[in-house]
């Protein structure tokens, strides 16, 4: 039975169902447990932002709060993988990624290669992304690109809370590493969540809106932006399929290239820095796949390529808002040659 | 007072959870002429798409909801009247009318009926009731599907009796287990649905394999079965669409789904992105992918029907009355096989498949209410 949950809760939801079906899981990071300052009181926090609150004590010895250590801790967490558990590691702040790529990037993305297949890295890595919370240009990045790159990573990236838990527990059953991105900014996005436990698979991106004019391709926060401003495209008379890509590896292409098959424009909101994003490798896929079917060049929406500005006021014109959306639409409409 | 010879037609409740509808498209326009059952607008809802039909007779004389625009459940869209009635007076029922839908839906409309739950020999089994007065109906959905195949249905019924729509265990939100998978499991939800609504007796609707479904109910335990209405019911003779049920069972994704699902209609354009959205992220759910296999055992022997509902009927004893409706152009269950429904009454619907519940509920409900007439 679905009932209206928040963003968060579906993933705590997610986390506790999978915990109950297999002693395996694990949950392990900053603050999951104590909580930096909190008055020696157990579960404080439950992480940064709250999604493990109420795991220590329905799991007693599997929610493990770490030092502030990630390379020690990914590392852990990678080896425990290897070694028959199925960590959820959170790594708060995407931000943070640098200290510990190595054992991300070339160790756990290797291992099922290096090893001729015969060994699996089921480990979840939960990280934090996104500006637009005032925390700066350390703490706001969107860098789902970087890892994106990378051969033997699944990287997803849920727009609402169905998504979320279905997308978590797909993660958790996975055997291969898979880093979880999640928005600051859709913590507490409200929306319908079967009770039950179930999975949604990688690689299926989801048509959020259907339209015959233009195509949004989109992900994370940004189908929301793109969704605000396909409504008043609609009240003008410009009908936007949006499209929602919910992973960028494994990819849906086929959703991508029949869509603009159909509408004949594309264009992609990415809310990553502007070179070599998401929005770079979609206008490229369809520059390359759907060449004949555009009938205007493709627009892409992204950050600037500058760090995430500290100023309030900057930090709100850096995000792109639907304003920005509407006129790339209306850019690629007006087109002719 | 607005005149009485003015009829309204309202926005349909299509479905216990629907607030509000929105019309897509006026077939009709003022000054027409409509018969009961023409096609007046296309409707849609957060969950599908349909046409609603005329339920009286007369001259559409005023349009008042937009296209595009919210309608709540039973505001009024249209006003039909005869010409006698006054421009003054159509107008004033318009302003009324148009301040209902201004309005929206009213904050306390929670409206139609709770979910239910039963615990039927350890299973947790959902179901769902809308009505106040008169007979029970039980309305049991097919292989897939789930209360909200009755969506057209149950409001309307709801006018005369008290409608139940149950979720069969491995559907809807009911436990997904199904033990050994065999028609009397799902038997057994049905007849713990009436006793948890102390229900004695029931006018039971099956559709496919909810058909052999309440035919097994009816052989058991013919007391409590007061009439049966099987919509294309399962177990009528062997031939079946087996790559249907496959297709359906194995289906990982939309693209995968959607052509399956398209089989289930006359005119595929009913299968909307949210039909099959709505299936998917039923099929996902845990345990949904083990009982859908387990009873694709129960329906299939090889490439035919496995089950002989005839025998069964003929178990039943004939004590009930029993109608048969069947969509002509079904790509499921062939129609033909209504002639093997021994002593039912026949209704086989043209244009519609296998969901004539769905594609033509008008005509399946006053082939329900007729069955329940006879049945005294």
């Amino acid at each position: 039975m679905a009932r209206n949950i928040t963003y968060r809760e579906a993933l705590n939801e997610a986390l506790t169902q999978e915990m109950e079906r297999d002693e395996t899981v694990i949950v392990m990071g900053e603050d999951n447990a104590g909580g930096a300052g909190a008055p020696g009181e157990d579960d404080a926090w439950g992480g940064v932002l709250g999604v493990t609150k109420g795991l220590y004590h329905k799991f007693p010895g599997r929610v493990l709060d770490t030092p502030i250590s990630e390379s020690a801790f990914i590392g852990a967490a990678i080896g425990a993988a290897t070694a028959g558990m199925r960590p959820v590691a959170e790594l708060m702040f995407v931000d943070f990624m640098g200290v510990c790529f190595d054992q991300i990037y070339n160790q756990a993305a290797k291992f099922r290669y290096m090893f001729g297949g015969k060994a699996v890295t089921p480990v979840v890595i939960r990280t934090m992304y996104g500006a637009g919370l005032r925390a700066a240009a350390q703490h706001s990045q969107c860098l789902y690109p970087l890892f994106t790159h990378i051969p033997g990573l699944k990287v997803v990236m849920p727009s609402t809370p169905y998504d979320a838990k279905g997308m978590m527990i797909q993660a958790i059953r996975d055997n291969d590493p898979v880093m979880f991105f999640e928005h600051k900014a859709l913590y507490d996005l409200s929306g319908p969540v079967p009770e039950e436990s179930y999975v949604l698979p990688f690689g299926e991106a989801n048509v959020v809106r259907e339209g015959g004019d233009v195509t949004i391709v989109t992900l994370g926060r940004m189908v929301h932006t793109s969704l605000d401003a396909a409504g008043q495209l609609a009240a003008a008379g410009v009908q936007c399929e949006v499209i929602d890509l919910r992973t960028t590896s494994p990819l849906d292409e086929d959703t991508v290239l029949e869509s603009v098959e159909g509408t004949g424009r594309l264009v992609v909101v990415d809310e990553a820095h502007p070179r070599c994003n998401i929005a770079t490798d979609i206008s490229a896929l369809v520059a390359r796949k759907a060449f004949g079917s555009l009938q205007a060049p493709i627009e892409m929406v992204t950050a600037p390529h500058t760090p995430v500005p500290f100023s309030n006021a900057l930090e709100d014109i850096y995000i792109p808002d639907a304003q920005r959306v509407v006129n790339a639409v209306k850019t690629v409409t007006g087109w002719s040659r | 007072m607005t005149d009485d010879r003015i009829v309204p037609v309202t926005m349909p409740k299509w479905g216990l959870s629907m607030q509000l509808g929105k019309i897509t498209s006026w077939v009709v326009a003022e000054g027409d002429e409509v018969q009961v059952g023409d096609d007046l607008a296309d409707i849609e809802t957060e969950k599908i798409t349909g046409t609603l039909e005329a339920a009286d007779a007369g001259t559409v004389r005023r349009i008042v909801a937009r296209v595009g625009e919210d309608v709540p459940v039973s505001g009024t869209i249209a006003l039909i009247a005869p010409a006698e009635v006054s421009d003054d007076a159509l107008d004033a029922a318009v302003l009324q009318a148009r301040a209902v839908i201004d309005a929206g839906v009213p904050d306390d409309a929670g409206g139609g009926a709770e979910l239910q739950t039963a615990d039927v020999g350890g299973r947790k089994i959902s179901f769902a009731g809308a009505g106040q007065d008169g007979d029970v109906i039980l309305l049991v959905h097919g292989y897939g599907g789930d209360r909200n195949s009755w969506l057209f249905l149950q409001e309307p019924l709801a006018a005369k009796y008290r409608v139940y729509a149950l979720d069969l265990p491995g559907h809807g939100t009911s436990a997904k287990d199904v033990g050994d998978g065999t028609l009397g499991v799902l038997a057994d939800a049905v007849t713990g649905v009436l006793d948890a609504l102390g229900a004695g007796r029931a006018h039971l609707v099956g559709h496919s394999m909810g058909g052999a479904v309440a035919l097994a109910v009816a052989a058991r335990d013919p007391g409590r079965v007061a009439s049966l209405t099987l919509i294309a019911p399962s177990g009528f003779g062997a031939e079946i669409n087996a790559g249907y049920l496959r297709g359906f069972a194995d289906a990982q994704t939309r693209r995968e789904l959607k052509p399956v699902a398209g089989q289930l209609f006359a005119d595929e354009g009913l299968v909307t992105r949210q039909l099959v959205d709505d299936l998917l992220a039923y099929k996902r759910l845990d345990g949904v992918d083990e009982s859908l296999h387990a009873l694709l055992g129960t329906l299939l022997d090889g490439d035919a029907q496995r089950g002989d509902s005839a025998a069964v009927l003929a178990a039943a004893d004939g004590t009930m009355p029993v109608t048969v409706v069947w969509g002509r152009a079904d790509r499921i269950i062939p129609a033909a096989q209504a002639e093997s429904v021994t002593g039912a009454v026949r209704h086989v619907i043209d244009g519609a498949g296998h969901m004539p519940q769905m594609e033509r509920p008008a005509e399946v409900q006053a082939a329900i209410e007729e069955t329940i007439a006879r049945a005294g």
